[in-house]
């Protein structure tokens, strides 16, 4: 029950950035600011009629150059019980599959007056490429191994809800922390809260110099455990665990894979949390994904949806006139 | 071969071959080099440059870049480029290289680096022999190294019997797969595929080995790292035909400069850590390193404003590599005279060209230079064909204000 309160300003100083592109880059207090914004959107979603007509008459184009199904899902009902028009463009079925460049691709969206865009994409930095181009907010939902910050704001508002303050709890990310942005962004949000980091992967799969991330780098699963009060346990995709990376996918789960008697080695009370989808039996057994108590997954999605309301509530506020955001009528 | 006149340069501080720097005059006639020093003079009917007092020196002889850009190069006060084989098509069969050893005359001179390998795919020998006798200076691997150390060997005994250098690029392709970066906390952070610095100290290990059983000689076109110049360092020492290069991209800039994502700063091999940045300052100060080439590749929005691991790597540097070369001897890392070792005597050697020094009957490719001119990377403004230079907006010094190729000056700025 102890840790940071973080105070913060009032209006637009509270998030004084024009997008969501990355964790990196944003004050502990402004994260503590996003995570206070979701808890109204938490309790909204809980109620029968889960709609609000904040962003009415906005339109939120969520374009998606990368296959997405839960992220997608979240931010299209996040944004619908705002009330906005939100469209999704897939890629399979866009003009970049004819070879437009993202660039173009970007400035047909931006010329269509989109009030906020959500952009995920499979290279590092395209994110940041479109939101330099674009005249409205950008939303960064998992730009290639870079960062996916509405995912760690939303395991921030779950772990807080859960333990209510960050300072002194250890929290271990075990699996390809090499390829995750979802890792990344984590380490960044959660250290910045004050959080006690651990990182947890084979040498192959743990990127150089994580250390400088404020984080503690370990291979051994059980010694990354020991006094753990969460768990994050991230999807290994299939196609490292041919042979390049991981010998099989049986030999993964035999170091790495999150069984219950492992987890006996974390505190009685940790948190279990992935990110989804999961690979159940290979890096987290179903008795604890599914374990009452203790597993956090479902939560994370329905956080999920309060978080990118939040997002998108707060990114909007300029455009809309707020007063004390800076628009119109505001300040 | 000139039907210009006679020229004679006059009022200059001239650099010789020597090492020294004597004020006196320079004359050439039908390009090459007749006379110069202290008691020089115009004779009647020569064109006459009054240097009023800049630095004469040889024009710059560049190796390893991938496009022939004249106004670039003739900013730069480069007379003389080996042009990578890495063109589409590759320079991988004679008439290719016939074309290109002409493209740049009468103004500039382009010296075409033969391909190792068919399509440079690192497999089958290219027909080198018949390469080498259409114009060809060098053989190169192009961007990538020939990962099957027998191919390697073949061809450095291959070339080595036609008395040509193996330009090679040294990463380890097993080590470096897809990487475009080096794995340190800026790549961690930023999510980009990286790989090891250590893939260039392998690499370099094995072709050091190779050259040597080889008994041929080889050329390092890019040493960035303190392990692999280590490995040259040692190589010299124990007398193996061992060369190395660098671009003034791997003693400015570390792989800090990757920041947001900035494409500009993608190159191959990537930019390296602080360390290994000191240690190429270094090597370039202890004689490890040979020469300082430019790796010009303009390219443009189509290729850099995209994504940074779907970017293509590469910087248009033939504008900056004299000022940033310069910075060198601002800063008392080298002396004035290593300078051009490092940009023209050294290269022209290695080509077995006839230039690059200032003596009498070498070819007269002459620059002209304030060596203190302050003047300000604007890669908006630039005279190569597109401005791709991380160090737009940075001050520099050093500036060519005459260029003279084969005795006849050059257009260009």
């Amino acid at each position: 029950m102890t840790g940071p309160e973080y105070t913060y300003p009032e209006g637009a100083a509270a998030f004084p950035h024009r997008g969501l592109v990355a964790i990196a880059g944003l004050a502990p207090h402004e994260i503590w600011f996003l995570l206070d914004e979701a808890e109204q959107w938490v309790a909204l979603n809980r109620e029968a009629k889960k709609r609000r007509d904040l962003l009415s008459g906005l339109t939120i184009i969520n374009a998606f150059f990368e296959n997405s199904t839960r992220t997608l899902l979240s931010f299209e009902i996040a944004g619908k019980r705002l009330g906005a028009d939100v469209v999704n463009m897939a890629v399979a079925t866009s003009s970049v599959k004819k070879g437009e460049t993202l660039i173009d691709t970007a400035m047909t969206l931006n010329a269509m007056h989109a009030d906020a865009i959500v952009i995920r994409h499979a290279s590092s930095g395209a994110v940041q490429l479109i939101a330099d181009k674009v005249d409205c907010p950008v939303l960064n939902a998992g730009d290639g191994q870079h960062e996916h910050p509405t995912q760690a704001l939303l395991d921030a508002l779950t772990i807080r809800q859960a333990k209510r303050a960050f300072a002194g709890l250890r929290v271990t990310i075990c699996g390809d922390i090499l390829h995750s942005r979802v890792a990344r962004s984590n380490v960044i949000a959660l250290a910045s809260l004050g959080a006690e980091v651990r990182v947890c992967a084979p040498p192959a799969l743990m990127p150089a110099d994580i250390e400088q991330m404020g984080v503690t780098a370990f291979h051994d699963f059980d010694a990354a455990l020991a006094g753990a009060d969460v768990v994050m346990m991230l999807r290994l995709q299939l196609e490292r665990m041919q042979g390049q990376f991981i010998p099989s996918p049986r030999e993964y789960r035999h170091l790495y894979g999150l069984t219950l008697d492992r987890l006996a080695k974390a505190e009685p009370d940790a948190l279990v949390m992935h990110p989804g989808p999961m690979n159940r039996g290979i890096e987290i057994d179903s008795n604890v994904a599914d374990h009452v108590e203790r597993s956090m997954i479902t939560t994370q999605v329905e956080m999920g949806v309060a978080m990118r309301m939040a997002c998108l509530d707060v990114l909007t506020r300029q455009a809309r006139g707020v007063p004390g955001w800076g628009g119109e009528a505001g300040a | 071969m000139s039907q210009h006149a006679p020229l004679a340069i006059v009022n200059g501080r001239l650099l010789l071959a020597d090492g020294t720097v004597i004020a006196g005059a320079l004359r050439s006639e039908r390009g090459f080099i007749v006379a110069l020093g202290a008691d020089v003079a115009p004779q009647d009917g020569d064109t006459v440059h009054d240097a009023a007092g800049a630095l004469v020196t040889p024009g710059l002889v560049d190796i390893g870049v991938f496009a022939i850009d004249k106004p670039a190069f003739h900013f730069g006060g480069v007379t003389r480029a080996a042009l990578m084989p890495d063109q589409n098509p590759p320079l991988d069969v004679p008439a290719r290289v016939r074309f290109a050893a002409q493209s740049g005359k009468p103004d500039f001179w382009v010296h075409p680096l033969a391909a190792a390998t068919r399509d440079l795919e690192g497999e089958a020998l290219a027909e080198i022999a018949m390469m080498r006798d259409a114009g060809a200076r060098a053989v190169a691997t192009g961007r990538r190294w020939i990962g099957d150390s027998g191919t390697m060997l073949r061809l450095l005994q291959y070339a080595g019997m036609l008395g040509l250098t193996v330009i090679t690029h040294a990463e380890d392709a097993g080590i470096v797969g897809s990487a475009v970066a080096t794995a340190g906390e800026m790549a961690t952070r930023l999510g980009l595929p990286s790989a090891p610095a250590e893939a260039e100290a392998l690499a370099v290990a094995r072709d050091i080995a190779l050259a040597e059983l080889a008994n041929a000689p080889i050329h390092f076109r890019n040493v960035t790292t303190a392990a692999a110049l280590d490995l040259v360092r040692r190589a010299k020492a124990r007398g193996l035909k061992v060369s190395a290069g660098v671009s003034p991209a791997y003693f400015m800039l570390s792989d800090v400069a990757l920041g947001a994502f900035r494409t500009f700063a993608h190159l191959s091999p990537p930019l390296r850590g602080e360390a290994d940045r000191k240690a190429v300052i270094a090597a370039i100060a202890d004689g490890t390193i040979d020469l300082i080439g430019s790796g010009h590749d303009p390219r443009g929005p189509e290729d850099k404003r995209l994504p940074f691991a779907d970017s293509a790597p590469g910087m248009a540097g033939a504008e900056t590599l004299l000022p940033l070369t310069l910075s060198l001897v601002r800063d008392g890392v080298i002396d004035l005279p290593r300078a051009f070792a490092l940009l023209a005597a050294n290269p022209a050697r290695l080509l077995g060209v006839n230039a690059g020094r200032l003596e009498v009957s070498a070819e007269a490719d002459v620059a002209v230079i304030d060596t203190d001119r302050p003047w300000i990377v604007n890669s908006d403004k630039m005279a190569a064909s597109a401005g791709n230079t991380p160090f737009d907006r940075q001050p520099v010094q050093g500036r060519v204000l005459a260029l003279f190729k084969g005795g006849v000056a050059v257009r260009g700025r």
